[in-house]
Formats: C-alpha cells, sequence, structure tokens
C-alpha cells in the first residue's frame, strides 16, 4: 500500500494555475470593446460553425476562450438561466450582473474542489439602454471577476493586445471603425487576419429586442477591404 | 454543485427544449397542468357545459396565403359569456422571426401557451445556433396541444393557427390544430374561433392565388368584418374608440404587425365600397 505524498496547499493552486493557463493560451484571443451603438466582439476563430460568440438573451452575449466543450456548456447553461429566469420573472429582470456571479462562483467552485480546474476564459456582456449602461464582465478560470467598461481582452496573448487597444480605443467609433481597430489590436503589426478567420458579433442599441447580431464574412470583408 | 446555475449530467440534460428543462428544474412546466394538479378553482369542472360559460373564448382568427408570404388577423374582443371583458385583446403574436400564432379559446392559457411556444422556439435557435424548420416549429406547438388536452376536456379548450414563411421552401405557410394536437396543413387559407365559418366562405369567395400582400390584406378585413358582423362573440372595427383588428404580414423579411392607420384605412374603404353598393342599410 502507498501513502500519497504531502503536497502543500499553495503548490495544489499554482499547479492547478498553471494548468488551466497553459490551456487558455493554446488558443487564440478575443476582443470585446464598446463603440457608439453598443458592444462588439471580436474573435480569431477559423471555424463557421463552433462559435466562441454566442447570444444568451435580448441584452446579453457570451463569448469564450480556452477549452470548447468546457465553455459551451457554461454557455448553454447560461442560455438556459437567462430564459427560465425571464419565463418566471419578465424580461426585463434578467442581467448580466447575477449571471456573471453565478458563472464566478461555479469556476471558483471547479477550481479549487475537482480534479481539473476549467481551461476557460469567459466574458458576458450586456447592453445598456445608454451607453454608459453597458457592461463586460470578464471572468477568468478561476473564478476572478472583472468588470469592463471599455474593453477587455480573453485569452493568453492578452497584454500586448491590450495595450494596442488602449491607444487605439474610443467610445465614440462607429461600427465599422471599431472593427477595423479591434482586428488590427488582435493581430498585432507583423500579421493580418482574413475575414474568414475572424469571428465578429454586435449587441446594437439600434437592433431591436433581440439585440444580437453576427456580422458575417461578406459583411466584414466590405469593412476591413474599405479601412 | 454549482448554486443555480442549470448544469445537468447526460442522462438528465434537457437538450434545447425549454418544455424539459422548466421539467428538469422542477417548474410547473406545460406537461404537469393534468387533471391531477389543476389549480382547484377550476378543479371541480366535471361537466363542462354549465361552467365554461364565464370563462373567455370566442373569437375569429384568420390566415390566408398570398405572393411572397402569409397574412394573419385576429378580432380584439375577448368576451365573458354574454358580456365583453376586454376589447383591446391581442390574438395575434409573432412566434419568432419569421412566424407567427393566432389563438382561438379560453384567453389565459391560450396567452400562456404563446408565451411558452416563442420562448421554447427562441430557447432552440440560441442552444442550438440554428432556428427550427417551419414543420419543426408547427409540429412543438402540436406537443403543446396535446399536452393541454386534460385542461380542453375540462372545457378551457385552445386552438391555435400558425403560419409562417418557410425559409427553405420559399413559401407561406397555414397550419391548423384541433384539441388533441392534431395539426393538418392548410393550402391557401383558414379560420378558427366562433367566426371562423363566417370569414372562412368571405375568404373563400374573395380568394385568389397568389394575391399581393395588399389584396390579401383587403381580404382578411373583408372576412373579419363579416365575421363580426355574424358573430356576437368577434369584434368588429371599432371606429369610436379607434380598435382595429391586429393584422401581421409573414414574408422572407420577417413577421410586421401591419399598422392601425393601415387597418383603419381598409376598413374604411371596405364600408364606403357597401355603402356605395347599397348592400348596408
Amino acid at each position: 500500500m502507498t501513502m500519497p505524498f504531502y503536497v502543500a496547499p499553495e503548490q495544489v493552486m499554482k499547479d492547478r494555475a498553471e494548468y488551466a493557463q497553459k490551456g487558455i493560451a493554446r488558443g487564440r484571443s478575443l476582443i470585446a470593446s464598446t463603440f457608439s451603438d453598443g458592444i462588439l466582439i471580436v474573435a480569431e476563430n477559423p471555424s463557421r460553425s463552433l462559435h466562441k460568440i454566442s447570444e444568451i438573451y435580448d441584452r446579453i452575449a457570451f463569448a469564450g476562450v480556452g477549452k470548447y466543450n468546457e465553455f459551451d456548456q457554461l454557455r448553454v447553461a447560461g442560455i438556459r438561466h437567462a430564459d427560465t429566469k425571464g419565463y418566471a420573472y419578465s424580461r426585463e429582470d434578467v442581467d448580466a450582473r447575477s449571471l456573471a456571479n453565478l458563472y464566478a462562483q461555479y469556476l471558483g467552485q471547479v477550481f479549487t474542489h475537482e480534479m481539473k480546474p476549467m481551461e476557460v476564459e469567459i466574458l458576458v456582456a450586456e447592453l445598456g439602454i445608454e451607453s454608459s449602461g453597458d457592461q463586460l464582465y470578464h471572468i477568468a478560470y478561476e473564478g476572478t471577476i472583472m468588470d469592463e467598461e471599455r474593453f477587455t481582452v480573453l485569452g493568453g496573448d492578452a497584454e500586448p493586445i491590450m495595450e494596442r487597444m488602449e491607444s487605439s480605443w474610443s467610445r465614440d467609433h462607429s461600427l465599422e471603425q471599431a472593427i477595423s481597430e479591434m482586428v488590427a489590436a488582435l493581430a498585432g503589426p507583423r500579421k493580418t487576419i482574413a475575414p474568414s478567420e475572424l469571428e465578429v458579433a454586435a449587441l446594437a442599441r439600434s437592433g431591436g429586442r433581440r439585440a444580437f447580431r453576427r456580422i458575417g464574412e461578406a459583411e466584414l470583408q466590405a469593412i476591413l477591404g474599405a479601412g | 454543485m454549482a448554486p443555480n446555475l442549470p448544469l445537468f449530467s447526460p442522462p438528465e440534460d434537457p437538450g434545447p427544449s425549454f418544455i424539459r428543462l422548466l421539467e428538469q428544474m422542477g417548474h410547473l412546466g406545460w406537461g404537469h397542468m393534468t387533471q391531477a394538479n389543476l389549480p382547484s378553482a377550476i378543479h371541480g369542472f366535471q361537466d363542462p357545459s354549465p361552467n365554461i360559460q364565464p370563462l373567455r373564448h370566442g373569437t375569429t382568427i384568420v390566415a390566408v396565403r398570398c405572393a411572397g408570404g402569409v397574412v394573419m388577423a385576429g378580432d380584439r374582443r375577448a368576451t365573458e359569456g354574454y358580456s365583453i371583458a376586454n376589447r383591446t385583446m391581442e390574438k395575434v403574436f409573432p412566434a419568432d422571426s419569421h412566424s407567427g400564432v393566432a389563438i382561438a379559446g379560453t384567453a389565459g392559457p391560450a396567452v400562456e401557451m404563446v408565451k411558452l411556444f416563442q420562448t421554447q422556439l427562441e430557447h432552440y435557435e440560441k442552444v442550438e445556433g440554428a432556428a427550427l424548420s417551419l414543420e419543426g416549429k408547427a409540429n412543438q406547438l402540436a406537443m403543446m396541444v396535446r399536452g393541454h388536452l386534460p385542461m380542453a376536456m375540462q372545457g378551457l379548450v385552445v386552438i391555435p393557427l400558425f403560419a409562417g414563411y418557410d425559409m427553405r421552401r420559399n413559401t407561406g405557410r397555414i397550419f391548423t390544430y384541433d384539441v388533441t394536437g392534431g395539426h393538418y396543413e392548410e393550402s391557401d387559407f383558414h379560420a378558427t374561433g366562433s367566426g371562423g365559418r363566417d370569414a372562412r366562405t368571405a375568404i373563400k369567395l374573395g380568394y385568389k392565388d397568389n394575391m399581393s400582400v395588399d389584396e390579401a390584406i383587403t381580404l382578411v378585413v373583408e372576412a373579419l368584418y363579416q365575421a363580426a358582423d355574424e358573430d356576437s362573440a368577434t369584434g368588429g372595427p371599432d371606429m369610436v374608440r379607434g380598435i382595429y383588428p391586429t393584422v401581421a404580414v409573414i414574408t422572407e423579411a420577417g413577421f410586421e404587425r401591419v399598422t392601425d392607420e393601415r387597418v383603419a384605412l381598409s376598413f374604411r374603404e371596405l364600408i364606403a365600397a357597401k355603402q356605395q353598393g347599397g348592400q348596408l342599410p
């Protein structure tokens, strides 16, 4: 019979964090940013059908990086939470803050209690009635939750992208301007990303009840080609 | 386990169905509305005939196929026995972006069924990343009507009418239902509710293949006018209060409600034509 070796809790947490970070760093990054008409999310994603960005509710969007099956499970749970809440109470009562908190609690729980942490970083974005009400909740693999009012970057390569966004971001950008700047920030100075490699979606105040809208390849081509 | 985040193990996972999700989460879902746990106020109704009188029903709802889509319409009156319960009741609703559902029967469960149906379609679309086919939507509604059968047996009947634009076949389609959840596709038009017969006759006389949207609006307006003329539970145009039937057009561009001004104009033209022809006293 073998006795398990003693491992200090600090070491356990460090190992788990490293494991999760490695998993997330393998994937490509994603930017969410506010613009004049709402919120834009731009991701590098060569797949047409396996989405990183999705609709949760009328004014709420979800995005994830890392392991697809893990963040997709969280996405579906988010839709279920929002739809049951809106059905039982009212559509107005569904908000991103409470959903972001649930995600944070769950990720925190998994990080400390399960064998394997989730290798994901997720975003819950909510479109405000006015631009001052736009909210971006960035939730890390261990349950840390950050709320941003301007922009946020998910994924392994966040820091340089963050710096590029810092210099180009403006709340007054039009949809076209914002997409061009975000794609440039995502790509960096030495690379260009083709429209077929991008997944872009917007929560637009001008979009009616269901504010979520995907911006397809043809539309992207027109925007990026012109810019 | 996660506090409140609805995650399920594979055997319990409700998939893209919102109704199964409600059941899994222990909400009082549609399927739970069986005879055994009906609200006590309705539980006593074994023989519906004397008791259904005070409950709201009686309506005319119509759908007509036209070039590039389908036009739906419904009157605005809700009755309780012989009195008018509501003059501004909506009976035609968008089911999702490209389909609509109209309701006849008991108002309470009918409106609830519409709300659940709308949520079911949107939920499926979001979870699966693609909308159901029009036939799939019609089937979903059939299952809800079937689930409602115990209530219908007690007199709380709900009969929907479903129509939409089929994006795969590029045409408008109409589906009708009976209380048991049986659903049938109509080739050109249909009308149900207490004034449905009169409306159907009016449409039958004026129907042409490939009518324009405007012609179809004129025809449903005529049908509702005739139904209201013959049926006490169907409301006609209320020119005094400015309340007109709901008319909606569903085409490739989606579900769109026709403005009250447009419907009012159509009624004024209809009445003017009748007066000129000496058809009205």
